[in-house]
């Protein structure tokens, strides 16, 4: 394993480790003394620690561990608190919202009464970490994007949770909480709705999300293939462009005809990752309100051609129909 | 001239793989090379026969243009042009493009001294695209398993595979590809916003180096992985959601054809439960 990666950037360096810049003192500060890990050092810096929690950091991590808690105490108990069932079937077990029959009313405890409460508290512990993020980012004197970036993500959580089922006007809309349980609920969304492919906000979201993956393998293979040049001083290189910059917009600019800068392509990042659950959102919050059936939907608008009909009328039994 | 300011004196000779200097030129901005001119062959070529193939067929709505694969009937052998021959030499056509397009990259990293990861993480993304469209069908035993060209087509084909294996999202494979995929989004909006917070730190503020970014992401979760490591990561990341793809797919046909929900029987059949 070579010591020099690259020109600037040393990897498994030791020493004194870094305390974190200064900052002004509340009644918190920095905890955990930093160690040094040689595993983590094959990738990126050794150095663990130190970590700052302060009052909402913790704030957010008890509500979050409460959810945790409610999810798992429930589950336990729908297998009749039986440990090694808890754990063979954990992947199958779930918490489910109320029954539709329930509106959006606050049902019993054990009718989705927990779900309801493991939400209040999950989201809780989500719009607490969205302020940690932004104070801690004003008080390093950085700006607030990283904060805005997550907001995206519990704006998405919302709409599946909390939004669309108020707009629906009932919790059983919601997904359940479960591994296998909500991808069961996802595929039985998709399918209810006459399948969301022909959904155009899933279209983008799906753009986004492939988009998203495509840059970063795009801008990430970029930064190491000019590394020796120091290109991964990516601060560095947009205020004082160097050669390692030049160069890597030179590369797309004669494979593609086009190139970012070294900011802008942080700019795209940005924008490609956070468009992926702000479309999404979107494509939810219309899906059972504005659209109930996807694919008809997307014959009215000549996504999808006529298809004859060759199993003549089928009656519904639900409706009385014979 | 389309040359950015600083563009002429990296405009040099040489890295070439093939032609020597015969192809060595630049057209506007895009570099030519040899590879540049089979790039354009093939990709001219496939488009052209999209379009013939929409020509003859019943529809020009972008949306249900649909250049499909042969019948299952026809195996792995070759097929009428309007009876799927059409796809299959767009299919040959977009590999040959792929596969310039790749070594055009390489051509164009040697002429500015880089390394070759972009060619290579473009790579395993042209292995996704063959595994579905040429490594699973001959292991299925014909074209007809490829996925056809078309906006709605190929969307329907994928909803449709899924359904073959009732629950598509219960492939372990599948699982990992996903989680790669929501997991590499995620941490390029941490690594976006993380520089775009050091240049742009907000009114009055100077802006801030890795040192700050370095202490903001250890007072946020206690570990920062570097500005040379956070490249290492996202690429790692992207690269594994591709080629997890390609692998659910894989296995999907030629390794398993019950449902997928079944597939997790072994968990529950484990010696390790006691019986009742």
């Amino acid at each position: 394993m070579p010591e020099y990666q690259n020109i600037f950037t040393r990897v498994q360096i030791r020493g004194p480790a870094h305390a974190g810049v200064p900052v002004a003192q509340g009644p918190f500060t920095r905890e955990f003394t930093p160690f040094f890990s040689h595993f983590l050092g094959e990738l990126g810096n050794a150095q663990v620690g130190p970590i700052y929690l302060g009052s909402l950091g913790v704030a957010s991590l008890l509500f979050g561990f409460v959810a945790i808690e409610i999810i798992g105490l429930n589950m336990w108990a729908s297998v009749g608190w039986n440990p090694v069932l808890f754990l063979r079937d954990l992947p199958w077990l779930a918490l489910e919202p109320p029954s539709p029959a329930y509106g959006l009313q606050i049902p019993p405890l054990n009718q989705g009464g927990w779900w309801l409460m493991a939400g209040f508290f999950l989201t809780s512990s989500m719009i607490l970490w969205f302020l940690r993020i932004y104070r801690r980012s004003r008080q390093l004197g950085l700006g607030t994007h990283t904060a805005w970036a997550f907001a995206s993500a519990v704006w998405l959580y919302l709409c599946l949770g909390f939004f669309r089922p108020i707009l629906m006007g009932a919790w059983g809309e919601a997904p359940p909480f479960g591994i296998f349980p909500h991808l069961d609920w996802t595929v039985a969304f998709s399918l209810r709705c006459g399948n969301l492919y022909y959904n155009p906000f899933h279209m983008l979201s799906i753009v986004f999300l492939y988009g998203s993956v495509l840059l970063f393998a795009m801008h990430a293979a970029t930064i190491l293939a000019v590394s020796r040049f120091g290109g991964d001083k990516e601060v560095e290189q947009t205020i004082d462009r160097g050669t390692a910059s030049e160069r890597a917009a030179l590369f797309w600019r004669w494979t593609m005809g086009f190139n970012a800068t070294m900011e802008s392509i942080h700019r795209w990042a940005w924008w490609f990752a956070v468009l992926t659950p702000l479309t999404g959102g979107i494509g939810i919050l219309l899906t059972g309100t504005v659209v109930d059936d996807w694919f008809l939907w997307g014959v009215k608008h000549g996504l999808a051609p006529h298809y004859a009909a060759i199993y003549g009328t089928v009656a519904d039994p639900a409706q009385g129909g014979k | 001239m389309a040359m950015l300011s600083f563009e002429k004196k990296y405009r040099v000779p040489g890295g070439t793989l093939l032609g020597g200097e015969l192809f060595d030129f630049w057209v506007g901005p895009f570099y030519v090379g040899f590879f540049g001119v089979t790039t354009i062959f093939f990709s001219v070529l496939g488009t052209l026969l999209i379009i013939y193939g929409a020509a003859i067929g019943p529809t020009w709505n972008i949306w249900q243009i649909d250049i499909a694969p042969p019948d299952i009937s026809y195996g792995l052998g070759l097929a009428p042009l309007a009876k799927g021959g059409l796809w299959q030499i767009i299919t040959i056509c977009a590999i040959g493009s792929f596969a310039s397009w790749a070594l055009r990259e390489v051509e164009i990293s040697r002429k500015l001294g880089m390394g070759l990861h972009v060619p290579f993480a473009y790579s395993v993304a042209v292995f996704a695209y063959v595994t579905l469209e040429v490594f699973r069908p001959v292991l299925m035993g014909a074209w007809g398993n490829a996925f056809p060209y078309g906006i709605m087509a190929h969307l329907d084909w994928v909803s449709n595979t899924g359904y073959n294996y009732l629950n598509f999202e219960y492939n372990p494979a599948h699982m990992i590809a996903v989680t790669l995929f929501f997991t590499t989004t995620f941490a390029l909006s941490l690594h976006g916003s993380l520089v775009l917070s050091a240049i742009n730190p907000g009114e009055g503020e100077e802006v801030k180096t890795a040192d700050h970014e370095d202490t903001f992401f250890r007072d946020f979760i206690g570990y920062s992985v570097g500005t040379l490591g956070i490249h290492r990561l996202g690429l790692f990341l992207a690269l594994g959601a591709g080629f997890f793809s390609a692998m659910c797919i894989l296995i999907s046909g030629p390794f398993w054809t019950a449902g997928w929900p079944s597939w997790w029987n072994w968990w529950l059949n484990m010696p390790i439960w006691p019986t009742h």
